[in-house]
């Protein structure tokens, strides 16, 4: 039982993690169309995700590694549940992988618009749809005897969702404004700090408007969030940031003010998980069907042993993790040197 | 078509695709080490150039694989939900500690071994490219480990309707994995050495950067020798190894349709006129010339792996494989002749060469997974019943054709950046002179 608790918590812990480091080179992905004036700029704002793109990708890897390690229904469930979604999600994740590498080997301007435009309608799609599907998990899913999805395609595109879509590209993008605003400086710089601003109104209203919809799409999860203590904990961290945010952003302390953007975001997966908490999936049609942390886990071994190598290899992984973080601190001034 | 076909489709199209990227990066790892270490004790401005141009490579390489790699992570679930649900406890585990182990630190220190080299120390640089080079081969033995479970599983019992483990290392290490994976990283290494040799001897043909071409020439056909060389012992290891676990396969790559004692070895089969060798078989398989080899007919119709693909992908495999054997022998004899940079008829085979290595390895792969047919897991689930039963065709049909469309262009583009970065040369280089 505590082990099943264990991996709910890593599983989250994985997500969390994503959310906070691909959050911000998938804004910047979306951002660097509209913030560059021109091309040195716009090559700033590439070459200050360059180097880590694709070990924050990883994190989405581990993620759907461990679930399908400890929770094998859940991801047998959701990943064929939620096909033609999952799939465009992947077309994102190629095309941004693709465009971001081959845009700089290229000289013409015409190869570098179209890949610019591709890395930004990938990482808008990745954005979309891994907000589609939370919002989906968040209304619960109609499963049938042997709990795979019973629902279409179509189903999954409810306003609701949609609208969860929206609130996360609004979370990335001032995730990524944060970052750039941290990142780079001078008239970049300032005007990533206006974007930032406008990211974050625009997250905050969309937030709040989706906790005024949770009761009625939502209504389970919004229950016992509210009724839940320890779900007020990161909601009250999260309080703190998000009204702290605009003033460091305002006063240039723009180290602190990508931090408390990266902890707003852990914040939002860790009320979601603490509310949900044990259940993946909720059944909407039979409650009792509902996949959760204990219906779903893998056997007790599974668990314990990957739990070993959890707990070998994590401390290395932030490690190293921080020391690549630390190559590349401070504001980026030109292109890395690249062979 | 059904859903079956177009999902088997469409894993066989992204997998092979995917593999193209890896068993590159794999042995170029190990190549950028050789070149690092060398720089490292003797500096000087051929081994940093060579450093340079082959990380360039790598890096192109590199990206390819992770685009395709995040694929292969969802696919299992998307597609094969019946599957994931009957394995997850198993083989899921090896995939996350893949992740959590390999990816991580292929992909952090990737970005110091590509960018950094201004901002680390030259020791810090060398432990970089030592990482990643650990990191992509750590990363093929946790994926070729899961495949191993599905062709020898062991360290599970059968529980509540799922396989469910028993034992972490007899399922990690089973019978076929430390083989297989053996077979794996040096076909890979293989391939790296051919396309580093077929290369150099393209600027050396054409008389361009030639210091940078004869170096890199030497270190890859002593790599590519030594390779190949392990690679014959544990292929031939390998395949005795699936006579005695998955005697239907062997019985399908060797066309053995009776079981008999003093089987013989078909060393030209069907459709060309059969030639026999009799009694081979039995004493390559078992060292015996009379041992007794199980046939086909040993096996439920049902039960039988296509005979023609298992067969005909191994064959090509094997014969292409010991062609590139002969290729690189020769040049070492050329060497020691001391004809090895002159001898242009000889470097325009080695440039013709490149594509064989990926070949090989693709085909070799097949010969895996087509042989384990009928079963997804040998012996405990079909592949007929590991599907995902909710998907529709249509959506299957529709995601295959995407993939078909991406792919093309991602090959199609890897291969122009690729071939942009040869012909622009490792660069920087005073020898410009034709010689």
């Amino acid at each position: 039982m505590m082990l099943d608790l264990i991996w709910f918590v890593l599983v989250a812990v994985l997500v969390a993690g994503y959310a906070v480091l691909d959050g911000f080179d998938l804004g910047v992905g979306f951002l660097h169309l509209v913030l560059p004036r021109s091309e040195e700029e716009r090559r700033l704002c590439l070459a200050s995700v360059a180097p880590v793109w694709d070990g924050n990708e990883v994190w989405l890897l581990t993620a759907g590694g461990a679930l399908f390690a400890a929770f094998p229904p859940v991801y047998a469930t959701v990943f064929s549940g939620f096909y033609l979604a999952l799939m465009l999600v992947l077309l994102g994740l190629i095309v941004r992988a693709v465009s971001i590498e081959a845009r700089n080997r290229g000289a013409s301007p015409a190869w570098r618009r179209f890949f610019d435009r591709s890395f930004a309608v990938g990482s808008t799609l990745v954005a979309v749809l891994l907000g589609v599907a939370v919002g989906n998990l968040m209304r619960g899913l109609p499963l049938d005897a042997q709990g795979e999805y019973a629902g279409t395609f179509w189903a999954l595109l409810n306003p609701f969702s949609l609208f969860i879509g929206a609130t996360t590209v609004a979370m990335f993008a001032m995730q990524g404004a944060c970052w750039l605003a941290m990142k780079t400086e001078g008239n970049l710089g300032k005007r990533a700090v206006t974007v930032a601003l406008f990211a974050w109104a625009t997250f905050v209203a969309l937030y709040l408007d989706a906790t005024l919809w949770a009761p009625s799409d939502a209504h389970w999860l919004f229950l016992r969030a509210r009724q839940s203590f320890v779900s007020w904990i990161p909601a009250a961290f999260m309080f703190v940031c998000v009204t702290g945010l605009p003033i460091l952003l305002r006063r240039g302390r723009l180290r602190l003010a990508f931090l408390c953007s990266s902890v707003t975001i852990a914040c939002v997966v860790a009320i979601l998980a603490i509310a949900a908490c044990p259940i993946f999936v909720l059944c909407t049609n039979d409650v009792k069907s509902s996949l959760t942390a204990f219906s779903a886990a893998s056997s007790p071994r599974t668990l314990t042993a990957m739990l070993v190598i959890t707990l070998v290899a994590l401390p290395f992984v932030l490690g190293y993790t921080v020391f690549v973080y630390r190559v590349w601190r401070g504001k980026v001034r030109s292109e890395p040197d690249e062979y | 078509m059904n859903v079956l076909t177009l999902a088997r489709a469409q894993f066989a199209l992204t997998v092979m695709v995917h593999y193209l990227y890896p068993v590159l990066t794999m042995g170029l790892g190990v190549v950028l080490v050789a070149v690092a270490s060398l720089r490292l004790r003797r500096p000087d401005e051929v081994y940093d150039r060579m450093a340079r141009f082959w990380t360039h490579i790598f890096g192109v390489v590199f990206a390819g694989g992770v685009a395709t790699g995040v694929v292969m992570e969802f696919e299992f679930g998307t597609n094969w939900a019946s599957y994931s649900r009957f394995v997850g406890d198993i083989f899921g585990a090896p995939l996350a500690a893949e992740a959590l182990i390999a990816f991580f630190l292929e992909s952090s220190f990737l970005s110091i071994l590509v960018f950094g080299e201004k901002r680390v120390s030259r020791r810090m640089h060398w432990f970089a490219t030592l990482m990643v080079a650990s990191g992509a081969t750590l990363s093929a033995f946790w994926i070729v480990a899961a495949n191993s479970w599905q062709q020898t599983p062991a360290g599970f019992q059968l529980l509540h309707g799922r396989a469910e483990l028993t034992d972490f290392w007899a399922a990690v290490l089973n019978p076929s994995t430390p083989l297989r994976f053996l077979h794996a990283v040096l076909g890979s290494w293989v391939t790296a050495a051919v396309f580093v040799c077929s290369i150099s001897a393209y600027y050396l043909l054409r008389g361009r950067h030639q210091e940078f071409a004869r170096r890199s020439l030497r270190l890859a056909l002593v790599f590519g020798l030594v390779a190949l060389a392990a690679e014959v012992v544990v292929g031939d290891a390998h395949t005795r190894q699936v006579a005695r676990t998955q005697p239907e396969k062997f019985a399908a790559i060797e066309v053995l349709h009776h079981t008999q004692t003093g089987a013989p070895l078909a060393v030209v089969g069907q459709p060309l006129p059969e030639v026999l060798l009799p009694k081979l078989l039995s004493f390559m398989t078992y060292f015996d010339f009379n041992a007794r080899v199980t046939g086909l007919d040993a096996f439920a119709p049902e039960d039988r792996p296509p005979v023609t693909a298992t067969a005909m992908t191994f064959h090509a495999m094997l014969w292409l494989g010991l062609g590139l054997g002969v290729v690189l022998a020769l040049g070492a004899f050329l060497w020691w002749r001391g004809r090895l940079f002159v001898s242009r008829r000889y470097l325009r085979v080695l440039c013709y060469c490149l594509p064989i290595p990926f070949v090989v390895n693709e085909v070799g792969w097949v010969t895996a997974e087509i042989g384990r047919q009928p079963w997804s897991v040998y012996h405990l689930l079909r592949t007929q019943d590991a599907f995902s039963r909710t998907v529709p065709a249509a959506h299957v049909a529709i995601s295959l054709a995407m993939f078909a469309v991406v792919y093309v262009g991602l090959l199609g583009l890897s291969v122009h950046l690729v071939r942009k970065k040869v012909l622009q040369g490792p660069g920087g280089d005073a020898e410009e002179v034709p010689s």
